[in-house]
């Protein structure tokens, strides 16, 4: 066998074990797909996921869900909830980065006291089951004032992610050579310029990443969106999602065609980010 | 410098508040102000009701909230004085919103308003009260009666016995069942139960009653009527809609809601039919659905008199011709609408659910001993006696309170031991003027952490904080007491079973570890020979199979789990499908797996889904680690004749460890606490056993009598095992190194 031959062969056993891989990846993905598009359920044991009754009438009553307003105008109710959903997960993300950054940037170059407890505080921050802080968390939104707020809302996201940016965002810039911020300094720039203009650059592709995974924090969240509004106006599109869900039934043709159209933007931004991603999460791969 | 760094803050600050200002509530306050009013109504019942709103002159803000999250919401909000005026729910929630003051009676005033008590079905006005009071004002009521196919069975069959023996026909048509109903659920088989002389609960005793020979022998009817082929056995609500819709099923038990999905398909309904055996009726549970005040709305005269609008006659007929639902009250009979007719027949032929506390509790151990009686696992009887044992164990008395002096000194030695820590620390740094310098050398970073720190402490660590407290009380939600360390010593000791047996702790803390594991290994090893194969240098479209690789990232994952469960259907699943296919391509003869009636397929479907769910994040992680590998490093290596194999185990893992040992950490820590899937996939099936520690945990604060108290120690106990376990890892990994973090 000749070198080229065995290098064609190695080529297409990698793209078999890809395919293999891609299968498995949307194969379930498709059963939605297909569950979004059908008229009416089949009770064949099928293996291909194909729509019986092919249809688009339940993407049309999911996106074209409307309210009317006490002054009788009409508004474009899902439109509304898509933009809340957007609105919330970047704001959430905006300020969950913001916050970790400057933290990320500390834990990674300063010497401090209590600098070892706060990162082993941060991880153990993930290990308590939200499960039972759910209540409490109520309570200090009320003292706070921000229950029935989406400002509460993007608080409580926002400050879930930071550890996990955290962590993520400390070690891009530990692998970033100090030697690149002592130069800038040499030059006159203080400590603070120098990690806005030479650290910050550097490390775009991670915070990239920190921002995509504080946006998906807030995106896909339920209980939170749902136990804080009190404005169907106000709602995030999960919640819309779970109002597809009855208490005796269920219509699962609607909820798998507004999931088709909730994951249609972050798909988006998932291809978007994800050259970054691939240079952003190594350098930044998470440090315990 | 100092001013630059103040005047970046201040902008950064500025530009935060601006962010949050711009969400901020964007309706204004009204002069007038409205009625608030929830509900979880959706389709017909939801306009029904916009209709009755419409009919109101006064201002009202309605909002419907998602079932799944309807009775948190209350919770969360009602007692701190917010949420609605009005909301409207099932009456066997009554019981819980009753002890936590969610709800406020119905003044006599208010009830003569509405028509008096003779306005109303003595059941339903009956389900609604309790020592006297109504707390609700009923709307409507629902329950289980006999759906029949009229082009498969002319006339509704008159017993149970003449529904199964339907199938015996000679040109009965193929793959047709004669009844379909959510067979392995106590909802429905109360109906049959009844029929045979039993009940789900004894009201007067408020006790479990799901016990003795009648519920054997309904049991035993339900297996025949199992091996008869009358009823499929896996039939869950959705399936039983589907049977019926596309003419597969001739008779179904289920409720109004199922009408709203037949449009289109021809239909009748009559009540339960008789079950010849005992000679008795069916009898099914009634739940009242009843619109009720909060404490804060019964103070406000609008929330009063809308309350009154809604549950009077004009509203009762619009809800019966809108949404066709059946009315609670004597002065609006039934129209000539035959679903409604039938109901109305039926309903008058049923027993409202009790709205106890025990109530609550019976569902999950009566659910669980007729799923281990169809699926043979047990015979009736050691079942039911099972059950009985779970339901006591749910119902056991609640630790006595416990003197809080121990807790208070072992806080004040533990503060005692800061002290001396901080001491220590502070005379290794060179004493207090030592100290101070390093606080002082410290400021620049505290500048950095400072949002950070506020925003984790408050709106994490806090609640954690106050959370974990909670696992030293116990009682009802509003009368919690201090018990100490009486949780934790009950979970340790599995309250008295024997520590191995089905549920303690130690097995659910068995299956946790073994659900983490392999979870993890699967999300690792698929995720690195991933990122492996996608970094190799020469691979074409490699953007476009990042991101297919990435979709079950994408889509939310409460439908992809869902899906998952719904590809591991016995008899309808795409997992059968592919079985059959197999067996019609190679002559084999597999027969379909019933997934989640033993432990080890249960776990493996479960497992497969998170898998599926997770190694995306692993691959990504590889990905990024395998970009930092220095090319020069395995070139030379290459050069010195090492083979592939020792390049990739002796140079490739070794350099992307330190990326992936962390993440893997992280990765372990939310698979051990990934609740979702366990829940939406398996449910715990079979019997339990499958359960992981959160979602035991989460059971004890929602579906078992609300115990809080028991659920943060169960929450606790995770957190303590993950940190000791991250901290001997730790000491391990780093070995004599100063440690890292």
């Amino acid at each position: 066998m000749t070198a080229s031959q065995r290098e064609l062969l190695e080529s297409i056993a990698a793209h078999a074990v890809i395919l293999a891989a891609v299968a498995f990846s949307l194969y379930p993905i498709l059963w939605v797909v297909s569950l979004a598009f059908s008229g009416s359920t089949s009770l064949e044991a099928q293996v291909m996921p194909v729509p019986t009754d092919p249809t688009l009438d339940n993407i049309r009553e999911v996106v074209g869900s409307t309210r009317t307003e006490v002054d009788g105008s009409q508004i474009w109710l899902f439109g509304r909830q898509l933009l809340n959903s957007i609105v919330v997960s970047i704001a959430t993300a905006v300020v969950g980065v913001a916050i970790a950054i400057p933290t990320a940037y500390a834990f990674a170059r300063f010497e401090f006291i209590g600098k070892r407890g706060g990162m082993r505080l941060l991880l153990a921050t993930q290990m308590f089951p939200a499960v039972a802080s759910a209540v409490p968390l109520f309570m200090i939104l009320e003292t706070l004032e921000l229950l029935n707020t989406r400002t509460g809302l993007v608080l409580c996201y926002a400050s879930t992610s930071i550890p996990f940016a955290v962590f993520q965002l400390r070690s891009a810039f530990e692998a970033i050579p100090t030697d690149l911020e002592e130069a800038a300094m040499v030059d006159g720039a203080t400590r603070f310029q120098a990690f806005l203009r030479v650290v910050l650059p550097v490390a775009r592709p991670a915070i990239a990443v920190t921002f995509l995974f504080a946006f998906m924090t807030a995106y896909n969240e339920f209980i939170l969106a749902a136990t804080l509004l009190n404005d169907e106006r106000a709602f995030t599109l999960p919640v819309v999602l779970q109002r597809f869900i009855g208490e005796y039934d269920a219509r699962w043709d609607l909820f798998a065609a507004g999931a088709i159209v909730v994951s249609l933007p972050v798909m988006l931004l998932f291809y978007q980010v994800q050259r970054h991603m691939v240079a952003g999460l190594g350098a930044g791969g998470v440090k315990g | 410098m100092r001013a630059a760094l103040h005047r970046r803050w201040a902008k950064l600050a500025f530009a935060l508040a601006f962010v949050l200002t711009a969400l901020g509530p964007s309706l204004e306050a009204r002069a007038e102000e409205p009625v608030v009013l929830w509900h979880a109504y959706r389709g017909a019942e939801e306009e029904a009701l916009e209709a009755i709103l419409a009919a109101w002159g006064g201002p009202v803000e309605v909002l419907a909230v998602p079932y799944d999250a309807f009775s948190t919401k209350l919770e969360s909000t009602v007692p701190l004085g917010e949420g609605p005026d009005l909301f409207i729910d099932a009456h066997e929630r009554l019981g819980n919103f009753r002890e936590r003051g969610i709800v406020a009676p119905i003044s006599a005033e208010l009830l003569a308003r509405s028509g008096g008590a003779e306005a109303y079905n003595l059941g339903a006005l009956e389900a609604v009260r309790f020592e006297g009071e109504a707390y609700g004002l009923p709307l409507s009521q629902k329950c289980i009666a006999l759906y029949y196919n009229p082009a498969l069975v002319a006339e509704p069959p008159a017993s149970l016995e003449a529904i199964a023996a339907l199938g015996d026909a000679p040109d009965w048509p193929e793959g047709v069942y004669p009844l379909a109903y959510e067979a392995r659920g106590a909802y429905a088989h109360a109906a049959l139960l009844a029929a045979f002389g039993g009940a789900l609960h004894d009201p007067v005793a408020d006790d479990y009653a799901f016990e003795g020979e009648a519920a054997e022998r309904s049991l035993d009817y339900v297996l025949g009527l199992i091996d008869a082929g009358v009823i499929p056995e896996d039939a869950d609500g959705a399936l039983v809609t589907n049977l019926f819709k596309a003419g597969k099923a001739a008779t179904v038990f289920s409720g109004p809601w199922l009408a709203a999905d037949l449009e289109g398909v021809e239909y009748a309904v009559a009540p339960l039919p008789v079950v010849e055996a005992t000679g008795e009726p069916m009898r099914p549970l009634l739940t009242v659905e009843a619109i009720m005040l909060s404490p804060h709305g019964a103070e406000k005269q609008a929330a009063r008199e809308l309350l009154a609008h809604i549950a009077g006659p004009a509203g009762a007929r619009i809800r019966a011709e809108t949404a066709r639902s059946l009315s609670a009250r004597t002065d609006v009979p039934p129209s000539d609408d035959p679903l409604l007719q039938a109901f109305a027949t039926q309903a008058a032929q049923s027993t409202p659910m009790a709205s106890t506390a025990a109530m609550r509790a019976v569902w999950e151990p009566a659910n669980r001993a007729i799923r281990k009686v169809l699926r043979r696992d047990l015979e009736p009887k050691p079942a039911l006696e099972e059950a009985r044992r779970r339901f006591d164990d749910v119902r056991r008395p609640p630790p006595p309170p416990a003197n809080p002096a121990p807790v208070v000194v072992l806080l004040g030695m533990l503060s005692l031991l800061g002290a001396g820590a901080l001491v220590h620390r502070a005379r290794k740094l060179g004493g207090a003027s030592g100290t101070l310098d390093a606080l002082r050398r410290s400021l620049p970073a505290y500048a950095y952490i400072a949002l950070g720190v506020v925003a984790v402490t408050v709106l994490v660590i806090l609640p954690i904080f106050f959370g974990a407290g909670a696992a030293l009380f116990a009682g009802k939600p509003h009368e919690m007491y201090y018990v100490g360390l009486a949780n934790f010593v009950a979970i340790l000791t599995a309250r008295g079973a024997p520590l191995l047996s089905t549920g303690s702790f130690y097995v659910v803390l068995a299956v946790t570890v073994l659900w983490t594991v392999v979870n993890v290994f699967f999300h690792l090893a698929i995720g690195v020979a991933l990122g492996l194969v996608l970094s190799r240098p020469t691979m074409r479209l490699r953007g476009l199979y990042r991101v297919l690789l990435i979709v079950p990232w994408a889509v939310p994952s409460y439908v992809t789990a869902l899906a998952w469960r719904g590809m591991f259907h016995r008899q309808f699943g795409a997992v059968t499908g592919l079985i059959h296919a197999i067996n019609d391509l190679f002559g084999f003869s597999l027969e379909p797996i019933a997934w989640f009636s033993r432990f080890s397929t249960a776990f493996t479907a479960n497992v497969a889904t998170n898998v599926w769910l997770g190694f995306p994040f692993m691959m990504v992680v590889t990905l990024g680690a395998l970009a930092a590998v220095p090319k020069d490093v395995l070139e030379a290596a290459e050069v010195d004749g090492a083979s592939r194999w020792q390049r990739l185990t002796q140079i490739t893992l070794p350099m992307i460890a330190p990326t992936m040992i962390p993440a893997v950490t992280l990765g372990a820590i939310w698979t051990f606490n990934m609740f979702n899937v366990v829940f939406l996939v398996s449910g715990g099936d079979p019997d339990g056993s499958t359960d992981i520690l959160v979602s035991e945990a989460y059971r004890w604060a929602f579906t078992r009598d609300a115990q809080y108290g028991y659920a943060a120690a169960y929450a606790v106990l995770i957190f303590l095992l993950l940190f000791a376990t991250s901290r001997i890892t730790d000491r391990f990994m780093t070995g004599s190194k100063e440690d890292r973090a």
